[in-house]
This record gives structure tokens, sequence and C-alpha cells, in this order.
């Protein structure tokens, strides 16, 4: 509903206005630079660092795209993304399931157990893991990452999906038992089906964390073939110093796809990011 | 629903082997290497002896200071997050386009987000045009550059990038608010702020610990790209904090026994954080709904 403002808080309302627009202006800025600047030749970059620029240069696309080995990485992201996000969300569904519609001893204990693990930060597991993965020879293999990953990414994706789960009413779950569905019948063609807002929260979600990860990235995919998108963009800075729209260029390729992805899934990433908290 | 007593453990148990791989394990070895030392291509028990090593070490204990030192950010984003939620909520003039806007920058990679912001404050950098521009060029100073600024700069930098999921958080919890509240407090003549202490706050508690908390945790724990990305931990020591210590010790130095150490050290005091976290989950009772 829309509040009425009384003429006395006009000026109130102005403030309010300024204060938002400098948020947002204060925001939009670096994106806009990054853009604007992608665009630019060197020269014009330099004589002009945040105008708009005169003419479109895509020689900066061209030049990005090829010198990082691009696409390479762009596929290393995307094999590591699917995989870690499908493993995750088959495994984490079966868990939630069971924690949410059956009973079983220690159930509390292992959920709690599941969700303290959410905020243990990846840097301290770093170590560890790589002693490990040398031991079984899963450095600088997509499986093995893959396996971090999809580790990682269950103790949010089994809270949420539990969460869910048990928003789907016993009465459905007992009907279809009635109608002779096993276990694995239920969760497949009652559960799954049910919770696709939750299916498609938890993918955009956790594609993004995946997407965007540097730590595990840069510690288990070290062969220059095997870098991610994101290891390569973290080693433009040194690399590319002096041309930098070429560099903003390639910044904004990676980009671009998360900026769209948002502004079409909006409702499932506000939902998704919140959903840890509010309830 | 009656199920047979193994079939819970066959849905569980995939999750659990996982689990157990990537964090089970590895946290039980984590422990034993902070224990150990190489001695001759042997490993060998060394008591406590890389937990004294590291406290030596004045890197080591310049990242504490500045892991402490980003823990300023916290109260900033908790307080601005929660005025712009509340402009938002008041459904100022284009609140949506705003709540689209703000939540941006949370989604962006920080690998994108640090190098874009290194180049605008670079002592050439756009900030500095922009100021010289004005006729402010006594303030266009070397933002990255000098072992003053460089941690301010970096704290700005995560302040813009996070603060975004605090006003998404908020405005999410203020719109499940009874709209009965606000009205009552106002017919009784609260003035605006009143309004804000007496109602929004307390109504916000919950999600307002949760941000702190997890602001808190992300100070210490989950800003290493910023670093890593932005100034490589300098100039100097300037910038380091101890997740870039632990990676620096581990993969650019081999020390792989005292970079565990500094590992448990870090776990022990997110774990006091976790255990906080989970308390305030319990109280808001979402767990509880497990039965």
């Amino acid at each position: 509903m829309r509040r009425h403002l009384s003429p006395g808080r006009a000026a109130g309302s102005l403030s309010r206005q300024s204060l938002a627009v400098g948020a947002t202006l204060l925001v939009l800025f670096p994106i806009y630079f990054m853009v604007s600047s992608a665009f630019k030749t060197q020269s014009e970059y330099l004589a002009n660092k945040w105008g708009l620029p005169h003419t479109l240069q895509l020689a900066n696309f061209n030049t990005a795209l090829a010198g990082e080995k691009f696409f390479l990485r762009f596929a290393n992201s995307a094999i590591l993304t699917v995989g870690s996000v499908g493993v995750s969300l088959i495994i984490a569904s079966l868990a939630a399931f069971a924690f949410a519609r059956m009973n079983f001893r220690g159930k509390r204990l292992l959920f709690n157990l599941t969700l303290s693990l959410m905020i243990i930060p990846p840097v301290v597991m770093v170590v560890p893991l790589f002693v490990t993965m040398v031991r079984w020879g899963l450095v600088n293999t997509y499986q093995g990452t893959i396996l971090i990953y999809s580790g990682l990414l269950l103790p949010f994706s089994i809270y949420l999906m539990t969460n869910f789960f048990q928003t789907i009413p016993r009465e459905i779950i007992e009907a279809a038992r009635i109608d002779g569905c096993s276990t694995l019948g239920v969760f497949w063609r009652i559960m799954l089906p049910l919770s696709a807002p939750a299916i498609i929260t938890l993918i955009v979600v956790n594609a993004l964390w995946v997407w965007n990860e540097l730590l595990i990235a840069l510690v288990f995919m070290q062969k220059d073939e095997l870098k991610t998108l994101m290891v390569g963009i973290s080693a433009m800075r040194s690399r590319n110093y002096v041309n930098i729209p070429a560099t903003m260029a390639g910044l904004t390729i990676a980009t671009i796809p998360i900026v769209i992805v948002y502004m079409v899934g909006q409702r499932y990433f506000i939902r998704g990011m919140v959903s840890g908290a509010v309830k | 629903m009656r199920t047979r007593k193994i079939e819970p453990l066959l849905f569980i148990a995939p999750a659990m082997v996982v689990m157990l791989l990537v964090f089970g394990y590895p946290i039980v070895r984590l422990v034993m290497l902070s224990f150990e030392r190489q001695s001759q291509g042997q490993t060998v028990f060394a008591g406590i002896s890389n937990f004294q090593i590291i406290f030596k070490d004045d890197v080591f204990v310049q990242a504490i200071q500045h892991n402490l030192s980003l823990l300023i950010c916290v109260p900033i984003m908790v307080v601005a997050a929660l005025l712009l939620a509340i402009l938002l909520f008041e459904r100022i003039r284009g609140w949506q386009f705003y709540r689209t806007t703000l939540f941006l920058p949370y989604l962006l990679p920080i690998t994108v987000v640090g190098l874009v912001f290194s180049y605008i404050f670079q002592l050439s950098g756009v900030l500095n045009d922009i100021l010289n521009s004005l006729g402010l060029g006594f303030l266009a100073l070397d933002w990255l550059g000098s072992t003053k600024l460089a941690l301010p700069t970096m704290m700005f930098v995560i302040i813009w990038k996070e603060m975004g999921f605090g006003v998404i958080l908020f405005l999410a919890r203020l719109m499940s608010v009874e709209e009965e509240l606000f009205d009552a407090a106002k017919i009784d003549g609260a003035n605006w702020l009143q309004l804000q202490w007496h109602i929004t706050v307390p109504q916000l508690a919950t999600v307002i610990e949760f941000f702190t908390v997890i602001s808190i945790i992300t100070m210490l724990s989950w800003v290493f790209n910023y670093v890593y990305v932005m100034t490589g931990g300098g100039p100097g020591h300037a910038t380091i904090v101890t997740e870039l210590y632990i990676y620096l010790m581990a993969f650019q130095y081999s020390h792989m026994n005292l970079a565990a150490a500094v590992s448990v050290l870090l776990l022990l005091v997110t774990g006091v954080f976790i255990f906080l976290e989970l308390y305030l989950r319990d109280r808001s009772a979402i767990v509880e709904s497990l039965g």
C-alpha cells in the first residue's frame, strides 16, 4: 500500500530520495566505469577516464578473448559449475528428503552438524584438502575439484531443501503411498516436481558461488589448461597492466552473464540469498 | 511416514560420505598436521612448536591485527544497510529499482570487483582524475599504494560489495512485519526516529544479529579474494590478512605445518561464531520445526 505524504514531509522525502540516489550512483559507478572503458581505445582511456566513449571500439573484446585463453577458461568454469551444482543438488535432495520426512536416530544431531558446516571458511580446509588430494592423485582434475565444491555446497543445499520439503503436505505423500508408490517413487515423482521453485533457487545461488570462487580454483586447478575464468582474471592485472581497456573488456565479458541471469531471475536470487536467515 | 529402519540411512548416506571426505577427514588431518613437522624427509611430532613459531612471526601478528581492523566495517554495514532498507520499505519512488541495483554488487565476482576498483583507486586512476578536475587535487592520494591508506580503501570495497546483502535481508524481514504495528505507533504519536527505534529495530533483532554474525565471520575469514586481487597483501605487509598468510605459507613457502597451525586457530575462532549463529538460529525456531 502506498503511504501518503503530508506536505510537511516533502522535505523528508527529498532527502530520502537523495540518499537513495547517492547510494545507487555509488553502486553503479564502478560498473559503468568497467563497461565504458571496455569500449575505449588506449589513448582515449588515458585522455578521458570517466566520460562516455566517443566511438564503440570492439577491438578490446577481441584482444581479451584471444589473449587470455578466454574460451578455455570459460569452459573450465562451466564444467566445474555444472558438475558440482548437479552433484550437490542430487545428493542434497536425497538427504533433505530423509531429514524432512523420515524419522531416524540422531537426525537432529546430524542436521545441526550439517548446518554448522555452513560457515566453515574454505580457507581453513584448503591445506588439509590439498595434502589429501595430492595423496589421492586428485589435484588438477575436474573430479577432485567438483568433489570439493560439491561438499562445500552441501550444507546450505541440504538446509534449503529440507526447509522446502517440510512445506509439502504429508497428505500428498500418504496418498501416493496408498497408490503403491515406493519411497524413491515419492521422492522422484512427488517431492522433486513440487520443489521446482526451491530447486531453481538452489541452482542459481550455487552456480553463482562456484562461478565466482577463486581460492579453491587457484589451489586445485593449477595447470594452465585447467585454470578457471576467475583465476585467469586475477592474473590479468599483472600481465595486462598497461592495456586497461582490454582488461575491462575481459571483466565485462565475465560479468555480463551474471547480470543477465540476475535481471531475469531476480526473485530466485533474492529468495535464495535470504532463505538462510529469514523464515 | 513410516519407513524401514535402514531406508533413511540410504538417503543420507551419499551426503554424509561426501561431507566426511570434504570436511570430516580433512579436519582431523588438519589438526594432525598442525602438531607435526618435517625433519629430514620424516614427519615427526612437533608438540606446540608450530604455534610458537607463528606467534613469533611479525607478519602473522600483523595479519591478525588487520582482520581485527576490518571489523570496523561491521557496524558501518549494519547501520547503513538498515537505513537503506527502511528507506526502501517506506516505498520511496523507484524503490524496486533501488532494491535491484543495491543488491547487484553482492552477486558480482570479487575478482572482477577488486580489479575494477584497483584501477579506480590507482594513483593515476579515475578517482584521482575526478578529484583533480573538481579542483580537489590535494585529495588525490595513492589509495592502494600507501601503507596508511591501503587497508581503509580495501574496507570501502568490502562494504561496497557486501552491504547489499544486509539491505535485502532487512527489507525481506520488514515486509513480513505486520503493518498494524507501525500504524499503532504512529497513532500514538511516535516520530520517525522513535518509530524505527521502538518498532523496526526490535522487530528486526534476529536478522540484525544474523547479519552481524555473518559479517564478523566474513571479516575474519572470507576476505582472501579482495586482498589477493587488489594488493596481494601489500604494500609491504600493509594489507596482509590471516587467509592470505595461510595461502602464502602453504603454497608459496611450502610450510604446510605452519599453515595448518594457523588454519586450526582460524577454525577455532570461527567455531565460536558458528555456535553463536546456531544458537541464534535455534532461537528463531527454524530448527525446531524439524520435529
